[in-house]
C-alpha cells in the first residue's frame, strides 16, 4: 500500500519535473529564436546591408510612442518602405508607458518592437537587458551628428542602446512684460534670479518668479547644470551615489532661498491653472527644456508676444552652462522578431527625415545638422515677439555639461521623490537634507534590486 | 491456478456485486461534487488560487540584477521592519479609531431620525443619504478633490471671492481628515441602511409595552433600540474596520493633486500598488498584501470577539 502511494508520488514528481523541463526548454527556444533574429546580425559588420535587405520584405512593426509627430514620421517611413507596416500605439506618456512596458517584459509577451523611452529611463531598461543593442548596425558613425551630451545618454556602458528623438536643453523662458513692469533684470546668475524672485513677490503677492512644487526631473537637471555628478555607474551592476556631491549642494543652497521663503508658486505643472498663470503673468518665468515653446503657444495663448528666451543663468556668470530636461530616445526592444527593420526605423526617426518632420511640427530635434541650419535658426515666432529663439536654444544644446548620468533605477527613484523632497517643498524645509534622504532611499531600492550600491 | 486466472466464473461472480456497489458509491460521491462544482470552481479560481499564488510569489525575490530566486521568508522579515509599511499601517489605525466611530454615530443618528416616523418625506432622506454610496468611489473622490482644490476648485473660488485664505484641506495637517470626510460621506448611507433595516424588525409589541410603561422616546432608544441594534452594529463595525485597512481609491485619486502629501506609502494598499507597478517589486508587494490581510483578519476578529463578549454579558 505504502509502496503504491510512494510510487505514485514519484510519478507525480517526475511529471512535474518533465513539465517544468518542457516549460524551460520552451523558454530557452523562445530566447534563442529571438536572439538569432536580432543578436546574430548585431555582431555581424554587414548590419547595414542586412537592414536594407530586411526592409524589402513584407513585415509589420509595433511601435509604442507618444510624441505627436510620430504619426507623420511613421507615415513617411511607410511611404519610403512600402513593404513595412508600422503599427503605432500610444501606450501612454512617460511613466504610464514604462509601467506597461515593464509588465509586458515581465509577462514575456506583448513587448513592442520599438519603444519611445526618455533619456533618464533608458539606463533602467538597458541594464535590465530589455533593450536590443544597436551595435553593429552601422549606427555608431552617427556619433558626430549629435551634441556630446545626447550621445552620452544613449551610449550606455559602451553599447549604443537607442537613437535620439527630441532633446530638451534648458533655457530661461521669461515674461518680458512682467519683467519690465516690475523692473526686473534678465538674470545671468542665479543670485540675480533669486533677487528677482524676492523683488517680484514683494511688489505683488500674487506674482511668483516661477512655479516649482517639487519635481524629480527638475531637481536632477538643476544638479546637472550646477556641475553635479551624484550618480556614477561602473559596469552594469554597480552604482555610486554621492550625497556629498558639490553640484547638489550648490544648487540646493541657491534654490533653498526661494523655496523656504515661499517664493515659488505651488501650482502643479501641466495643470490648467498652471497654463492660466503662465498666460496671465502670475508665473513670470520657467527654467525648462527647449521643447517648451510649442506648449506655451498652444496652452498659454493669452501671453502671445510677451515671452522671451534667455540662456540659463549660471552660478558665476561665466561661460554658459545648460542641462537636459526631458527628451526622448527610441529603442529596439529585446525579443523583437524583426530587429533589423526595427533598427532601420529608429535610425529613420533619429536622423534626417524623422528629425526634420519633428522640427517642422514644433519638436526640438537632436541632430546638429538641423540645430545649425539657417532655416531652423532664423525662425522668429510671433509668440516670442519675433525673437529668434532657436539661436538661444541651439546655443543651449551645445552648452549642456558633459559627463552626467542618471541612476540605473531612476524611474522608481522618481516615483518615491514625493516621500522626501516633495515633503520638504510642502513644509518649506531644507532641500539638501531631503535630497540626501531621497538618494539614500533610492540606494536602498538599488541594493534590493541586486546592484552594488556605494553611498558616499 | 483459479486464483491467478482472471477469467474464472468464480472470481467474476464474487467480485461482481462488490464492484457494482463500489461503482454506486463512486457515482454518489461524484454527484455531490457535481452539485458543488459551480461554487467550487469559482471559489478555487477567484479566491484560493490568487491567495496561493500571492503566497508563492512572496517566497521569491526577482531582482533587476541576479534574476529570480527563492528567498524563503526574507520578504516577510523585511516587511516587519519596513518603516514605510508600518507608518502606513499606523496611519490607517489612527484613521480607523477616529473615522469609524464618527461615521457609525452619524449613521446611527440618521437611522433613528428616519425610524422615528417624525420626518416628512422619510424615503426622500433615506434615499438621498444613501445616494453617495451609489456613486462610484473614484467619481466621489474626484468630486471632493475638486471641492478641496485651493487653486482650481471650490475652495480656491471662495478664497478669490472673499479675499480669504482658507486652510488647505490637502495640506500636511488636514489631508487625513479630508480623506476621512470623503469616506464618511460615501459610507454613512450604507451603514444607515444596515441600522435602519435592523430597527424595522423590532416587534411592535415591545414598543407597545414600552408605551404602556410610560417610556419616553430617549428611554425607548436606550433600552429597546440600541440593545436590539447590537448585532447590526457589530457587522457594520467589522465591515468598516476592513474597509479602513483596505483604503486605496481615495488616496490614489487624490495623489495627482497632492503628490507630496500622499507620497508612495500613504496606506498599505497604496504602498503595495506602487511597489509592484512603479518598482516592479511584485514579490515584496505580494508579501505586503499578505501581511496586511492577516493583520486585518486579526483586528476584525478581535473587534468581533469584543463585540460578542459584550453581547453575552
Amino acid at each position: 500500500m505504502t509502496g503504491i502511494s510512494r510510487s505514485a508520488q514519484a510519478w507525480r514528481r517526475g511529471a512535474a519535473v518533465l513539465a517544468a523541463g518542457a516549460l524551460a526548454t520552451a523558454g530557452l527556444t523562445a530566447c534563442s529564436s529571438s536572439s538569432t533574429s536580432g543578436g546574430a546580425s548585431s555582431t555581424s559588420t554587414a548590419g547595414a546591408n542586412d537592414m536594407a535587405a530586411a526592409l524589402q520584405k513584407k513585415s509589420t512593426l509595433t511601435v509604442w510612442a507618444w510624441a505627436p509627430q510620430d504619426k507623420d514620421i511613421a507615415a513617411a517611413f511607410e511611404k519610403k518602405y512600402p513593404n513595412v507596416t508600422v503599427n503605432l500605439v500610444n501606450a501612454g506618456t512617460s511613466t504610464t508607458e514604462y509601467t506597461k512596458l515593464q509588465n509586458a517584459i515581465k509577462a514575456g509577451s506583448g513587448v513592442p518592437d520599438v519603444a519611445q523611452i526618455e533619456y533618464y529611463a533608458l539606463p533602467q531598461f538597458a541594464l535590465a537587458g530589455s533593450i536590443q543593442s544597436l551595435d553593429g548596425y552601422g549606427l555608431d558613425s552617427l556619433k558626430s551628428d549629435y551634441p556630446a551630451a545626447v550621445w552620452d545618454a544613449i551610449d550606455i556602458n559602451g553599447s549604443l542602446d537607442a537613437t535620439p528623438q527630441d532633446t530638451g536643453p534648458m533655457a530661461l523662458f521669461y515674461n518680458e512684460k512682467v519683467f519690465k513692469q516690475y523692473g526686473l533684470t534678465v538674470p545671468t546668475t542665479w543670485d540675480e534670479y533669486v533677487a528677482d524672485g524676492v523683488k517680484l513677490h514683494a511688489a505683488n503677492s500674487s506674482e511668483y518668479i516661477t512655479a516649482d512644487s517639487g519635481d524629480p526631473g527638475f531637481t536632477t537637471s538643476m544638479i546637472w547644470q550646477a556641475g553635479g555628478k551624484p550618480f556614477t555607474a561602473t559596469g552594469s551592476t554597480s552604482v555610486t551615489i554621492n550625497t556629498q556631491d558639490a553640484g547638489t549642494k550648490k544648487y540646493t543652497a541657491e534654490w533653498d532661498q526661494l523655496e523656504e521663503k515661499g517664493l515659488l508658486s505651488q501650482i502643479a505643472p501641466w495643470s490648467s491653472a498652471w497654463f492660466t498663470a503662465l498666460g496671465n503673468g502670475d508665473i513670470a518665468s520657467l527654467v525648462t527644456g527647449a521643447w517648451m515653446p510649442a506648449n506655451l503657444e498652444g496652452s498659454a495663448a493669452a501671453a502671445s508676444g510677451d515671452w522671451r528666451v534667455a540662456p540659463m543663468p549660471t552660478y558665476d556668470g561665466g561661460s554658459p552652462a545648460s542641462a537636459e530636461s526631458g527628451g526622448s530616445s527610441d529603442a529596439v526592444m529585446k525579443g523583437s522578431s524583426n530587429a533589423l527593420v526595427a533598427a532601420a526605423f529608429v535610425q529613420f526617426m533619429g536622423t534626417d527625415a524623422g528629425e526634420q518632420i519633428l522640427a517642422d511640427s514644433g519638436g526640438f530635434p537632436a541632430e546638429n545638422s538641423i540645430l545649425n541650419s539657417s532655416a531652423f535658426l532664423d525662425q522668429a515666432p510671433a509668440y516670442f515677439g519675433g525673437q529668434k529663439i532657436n539661436q538661444v536654444l541651439s546655443q543651449a544644446a551645445s552648452s549642456v555639461l558633459p559627463g552626467w548620468s542618471y541612476m540605473p533605477f531612476q524611474v522608481y527613484a522618481n516615483s518615491i521623490y514625493p516621500d522626501s523632497v516633495g515633503k520638504a517643498y510642502a513644509n518649506k524645509t531644507d532641500i539638501y537634507a531631503a535630497v540626501s534622504t531621497w538618494f539614500k532611499a533610492s540606494a536602498a531600492y538599488g541594493q534590493q534590486q541586486g546592484f552594488t550600491v556605494t553611498v558616499q | 491456478m483459479t486464483v491467478l486466472s482472471p477469467g474464472t466464473g468464480l472470481e467474476a461472480g464474487s467480485a461482481g456485486p462488490r464492484r457494482e456497489r463500489r461503482r454506486g458509491r463512486v457515482r454518489t460521491r461524484w454527484t455531490g461534487w457535481g452539485f458543488l462544482a459551480p461554487f467550487l470552481l469559482v471559489f478555487l479560481f477567484a479566491l484560493v488560487a490568487p491567495i496561493v499564488y500571492a503566497v508563492y510569489l512572496s517566497l521569491f525575490q526577482d531582482k533587476l540584477i541576479g534574476g529570480n530566486r527563492f528567498a524563503g521568508l526574507a520578504n516577510y522579515t523585511e516587511a516587519f521592519k519596513d518603516p514605510q509599511f508600518w507608518s502606513g499601517f499606523e496611519r490607517m489605525a489612527l484613521f480607523l479609531v477616529v473615522q469609524v466611530p464618527v461615521m457609525l454615530v452619524l449613521a446611527l443618528g440618521v437611522a433613528f431620525a428616519i425610524d422615528s416616523a417624525r420626518l416628512h418625506w422619510a424615503p426622500l432622506y433615506r434615499l438621498s443619504i444613501f445616494l453617495p454610496y451609489a456613486v462610484p468611489s473614484v467619481v466621489g473622490a474626484l468630486m471632493w478633490g475638486f471641492l478641496y482644490g485651493t487653486q482650481f476648485g471650490l475652495l480656491g473660488q471662495l478664497d478669490r471671492w472673499f479675499h480669504t485664505t482658507l486652510p488647505d484641506p490637502l495640506g500636511n495637517t488636514l489631508i487625513l481628515p479630508a480623506i476621512g470626510n470623503i469616506v464618511t460621506w460615501e459610507y454613512v448611507g450604507y451603514n444607515m441602511l444596515i441600522f435602519y433595516s435592523a430597527l424595522r424588525v423590532i416587534p411592535n409589541e415591545i414598543y407597545e409595552a414600552a408605551e404602556l410603561d410610560n417610556a419616553g422616546a430617549w428611554r425607548i432608544i436606550w433600552h429597546i433600540k440600541l440593545p436590539s441594534l447590537r448585532p447590526a452594529m457589530l457587522v457594520a463595525t467589522v465591515f468598516s474596520v476592513i474597509g479602513s485597512f483596505q483604503l486605496f481609491t481615495e488616496p490614489a485619486v487624490i495623489f495627482p493633486i497632492a503628490k507630496d502629501q500622499i507620497g508612495s506609502a500613504y496606506t498599505p494598499n497604496w504602498y503595495a500598488y506602487n511597489l509592484s507597478f512603479n518598482g516592479q517589486e511584485y514579490n515584496y508587494s505580494a508579501t505586503i498584501a499578505i501581511v496586511m490581510g492577516v493583520l486585518t483578519v486579526i483586528v476584525a476578529y478581535l473587534v468581533q470577539r469584543i463585540g460578542r463578549r459584550g453581547q453575552e454579558a
